[in-house]
């Protein structure tokens, strides 16, 4: 770890802790160890977070907004085009990165609030910052992104109050005349301990648990301030003991007591704690952080799962450890790891943008290719969240990657023949300096030589500005839609 | 780009190759393998389908006490008879369509489909009915592993996914299906026009080909690039499609309207795969009035297969034409209090087609709460299977198919009651 990280680790650690890197991220962490590298992700409280009061500023990507004016807290895809902005412009790249992590390990649909609550609300609810609107409403993704490298349980504890949540899985509606198993099941299946550890009579004792844990409705519609929040409502409350097939104290009981109804919602939070110190919570997240972060082909290292488990329940679930310890892993940084995801649609696209550019290219532009690729932000697909891997990878999927390059490469024309020109003497010179700007595994030599053959295809070699603009935006996108570029 | 198997056994290669056939020889392919052949349509009624709203024990006193707003009155319900075991049996009300369908013989209902031990896990119960294996539901579909089963080599078209990513159905070791939501923005774009544009798709075309055989991740990527680069001329021979009949402005609609388009164009698509979302009502289910969620849900079933139907057999196509539904598993009987229902065990799968021997297979449950009930599991709270899903899995695959399904399935699940086909 001594000695400077070079700028292949940079690039590999931008890549997974990031979306990628613009060319002044590489420059700023260039002559860092490695070591501080990843204290510098890590412990991202120490640069300001401003990245979004660059949003409209020239130099930077465009957004495009409506009648109204740019509105994230109000309008879904304007929400969709903030974020996109924080993931190209944003100085706090794993901040950004656990934030989607979250999105997809708590994966929330807005359809499903919107059709609920109205679209505004469903946008608020999603999207919103506290100080955006009276009713101080921090939406789901802005609690992710404050939480983002925060305790685990206090993420879980988080996103049971959390008012999208309420609504997603029905909490709303969780009564002890009516218990409502929805967010019981997907707190044990999905966000926590994982199938094969909860019973079907886990998930009823669950939803008993959790009655009561509704929604209220302050402030007045006249300021503006009327909003939904969390509400623990005892006489929704059940109050009989409920009890597990695992333990939920420290002792080992697995009973919850039977409560009063004022002081019931003691089961939620008993119940919280026991899933979060579940020693299968820390080896179902260590798996998945591999997935996402090391490596998704062949079989997850179980060294690695038993190794980052055993820092989550050291720390007691503190994330911020746990992902220092994912990106000092052997397993990380091993030169075989390179390359070794699928980008997802979202990966790419900003990567896309961050190595072809981004001056007169408006992120709104990206919000349907996305959708073609199979991931548009704030709705996932079901709960159990994207389902990544090589379904990213359709016919239809690929075309959507390729055309999207297709569609940027464009849109950069110029700004890409001024950049190619002083590299334009030969094709040669030309496809090297491109290859370098777009990072790939190492290309086979038959697919290099088939783009060096596409820029000697049509004519002589001229290196005219003619020329340039329409080979160095054809060869952008033939790399960009190469499969070796859909891996990072 | 052809891979044989010598190859692909001497590369190594565990988790995916290609075995198409050069383009030029596509067209001869398709007719070989499937223009004007035997259609199969897969249809995923996807959040776990109430089937007790669906297809519906209307006098069954338990019901009605057990589903006190979610239940349809009998008096609204559409009436297709009795099932073997006399029970009488009505469709939703809102399902005009298929009960149309159903006189007509060319609907066929199987009740009770399921597994033993059903996953109420959404992610779970997908991936069983997937794979059709509940012991080890990560491997590949079961349409997946028979599309590699063909002869190779296979055509590129020979599956179409209407949705934008890779069902878990489809993943086969050999073929990259087209996912082709829709036809309109399935083109190669370029940033340039004329011979640039033309150099560009060629010099894709020919990247494609270099599958990087030693590297199977990887070579699952190109694969899909070679495939939907061989496939876009013919894919947009469907956006020229004039159907004979109205189809509704739905995502399901609309996708029953291109693989009507590509039956009629006989571009050689043997399997399509469709999907339609937002069975998942836990709450405000809302089965009986106009617009509530369920009565909306059957609307757009009804409508979608309806105009399917019927362009098909205004086309002549209906006789080569099979639609095979499923849902990850039924819903809970005793509706719960936020007027939805929650996850449950067996449910009802759809078989329609221009061949299909129609009419009710199987028996409805018996909804009484008595634990001992034996068409009820959980207590009496869920619908225990009658039939294993694979079963009606394997008279599609050797009724309709041509292919065997102990092979495919990896066990017999033939049963000989089974006789839609």
């Amino acid at each position: 770890m001594a000695g400077l990280a070079s700028n292949r680790q940079i690039e590999h650690l931008l890549r997974r802790a990031g979306f990628g890197a613009r060319p002044d991220e590489i420059d700023s962490y260039s002559g860092q160890s490695y070591l501080d590298v990843v204290n510098a992700l890590i412990h991202y409280e120490d640069t300001p977070d401003v990245v979004d009061s660059f949003i409209g500023q020239p130099g930077y990507v465009n957004v495009t907004s409506t009648a109204g004016g740019f509105s994230p807290q109000s309008n879904i895809a304007h929400a969709r085009q903030r974020w996109l902005f924080r993931m190209i412009h944003g100085d706090r790249p794993l901040q950004e990165k656990m934030t989607l992590f979250w999105h997809n390990h708590f994966a929330t649909g807005y359809t499903k609030i919107a059709g609920a609550l109205g679209t505004a609300e469903g946008a608020r609810y999603m999207a919103a910052k506290s100080t955006e609107g009276a009713g101080k409403v921090r939406g789901q993704l802005e609690m992710l992104r404050d939480n983002a490298l925060g305790n685990f349980r206090d993420i879980l504890l988080n996103i049971a109050r959390d008012t999208a949540m309420l609504v997603w899985l029905d909490g709303r509606t969780n009564t002890k005349n009516n218990p409502q198993e929805n967010f019981a099941r997907e707190i044990m299946e999905l966000f926590t301990v994982g199938v094969g550890h909860y019973t079907e009579s886990d998930v009823y004792a669950g939803a008993r648990v959790f009655t009561g844990w509704n929604l209220q409705r302050p402030g007045t519609a006249a300021d503006g301030s009327q909003h939904y929040e969390f509400v623990y409502n005892a006489g929704n409350h059940e109050t009989t003991a409920k009890t597990f097939s695992f333990p939920i104290y420290a002792d080992g009981n697995r009973t919850i007591p039977a409560r009063s109804a004022s002081n019931g919602m003691q089961d939620g939070l008993d119940l919280i704690d026991a899933l979060a110190a579940n020693p299968n919570t820390g080896r179902y997240l260590a798996t998945k952080l591999y997935r996402f972060f090391v490596r998704e082909f062949g079989d997850v290292d179980q060294e690695f799962v038993g190794a980052i488990a055993n820092v989550y329940d050291q720390s007691r679930y503190d994330m911020r450890q746990v992902m220092r310890a994912v990106l000092l892993s052997t397993q990380f940084r091993d030169e075989a790891s390179m390359f070794t995801r699928y980008s997802w649609p979202v990966e790419f696209v900003i990567r896309s943008i961050k190595d072809i550019g981004w001056r007169g290219f408006s992120v709104n532009d990206a919000l349907t290719p996305m959708a073609s690729m199979g991931q548009t932000l704030y709705e996932p697909p079901d709960v159990s969240g994207w389902d990544a891997g090589q379904t990213w990878f359709s016919t239809g999927a690929m075309l959507a990657r390729m055309n999207f390059a297709a569609s940027l490469a464009m849109n950069q024309k110029f700004n890409l023949a001024t950049a190619g020109k002083p590299h334009g003497a030969s094709p040669e010179s030309l496809l090297a300096y491109f290859l370098d700007q777009l990072a790939t595994p190492p290309l086979d030599t038959n697919v290099a030589a088939e783009l060096e053959t596409y820029l000697r295809a049509t004519g002589p070699w001229t290196g005219s500005d003619a020329q340039l603009q329409s080979k160095c935006a054809g060869l952008v996108h033939l790399i960009a839609g190469l499969p070796e570029y859909q891996l990072v | 780009m052809r891979v044989t198997r010598r190859q692909f056994v001497k590369g190594g290669v565990a988790a995916f190759t290609v075995t198409f056939a050069a383009p030029e020889f596509l067209s001869d392919l398709a007719r070989a393998q499937g223009a004007r052949g035997r259609n199969l349509v897969v249809l995923y009624l996807s959040g776990g389908n109430d089937s007790l709203s669906m297809l519906i024990p209307y006098n069954d006193p338990f019901y009605t006490s057990r589903r006190p707003t979610l239940a349809v009155p009998a008096a609204n319900v559409l009436q297709v008879g009795t099932d073997s075991s006399r029970v009488p049996l009505g469709l939703h009300p809102r399902l005009t369509g298929l009960r149309q369908i159903f006189d007509a013989g060319r609907l066929a209902f199987v009740q009770r489909t399921g597994y033993p031990n059903q996953s109420r896990s959404h992610f779970q119960g997908t991936d069983i009915w997937s794979t059709a294996d509940p012991n080890n539901s990560s491997g590949l579909g079961w349409i997946g592993r028979y599309l590699d089963s063909l002869p190779s080599p296979v055509d590129p078209l020979v599956g179409w996914n209407t949705t934008s990513s890779l069902p878990h159905v489809l993943q086969s070791a050999h073929s990259a299906v087209p996912a082709i939501a829709s036809t309109g923005g399935y083109g190669f774009q370029s940033p340039n026009t004329g011979s640039e544009a033309a150099a560009e798709r060629g010099a894709a075309v020919r990247i494609s080909s270099h599958l990087p055989l030693n590297q199977p991740e990887l070579s699952f990527v190109y694969g899909s690039a070679a495939a939907a680069l061989a496939t876009l001329d013919r894919v947009a021979l469907v956006n020229a499609y004039t159907p004979s009949a109205a189809y509704p402005n739905t995502g399901l609609g609309l996708a029953l309207r291109a693989v009507a388009g590509a039956m009629a164009k006989s571009i050689g698509t043997r399997v399509f795969y469709v999907t339609t979302g937002g069975f998942d009502n836990h709450s405000q289910q809302n089965v009986n009035a106009a617009n509530g969620a369920y009565y909306t849900l059957m609307a757009t079933l009804n409508d979608a297969l309806l105009a399917f139907y019927n362009d098909l057999n205004n086309q002549g196509l209906l006789g080569d034409t099979m639609l095979v539904s499923f849902s990850e598993f039924g819903r809970r009987i005793t509706e719960n209090g936020s007027g939805g229902t929650d996850h449950g065990a067996a449910s009802v799968m759809m078989v329609m087609g221009g061949r299909v021997n129609g009419g009710l297979y199987g028996t409805a449950p018996n909804l009484n709460t008595d634990p001992k009930n034996p068409t009820l599991e959980n207590n009496a709270g869920d619908v225990t299977f009658e039939t294993d899903f694979r079963s009606v899995y394997a008279r599609v695959a050797d009724g309709w198919l041509g292919a065997d399904s102990v092979r495919l399935l990896g066990g017999d699940f033939r049963k000989s009651s089974l006789t839609f086909i």
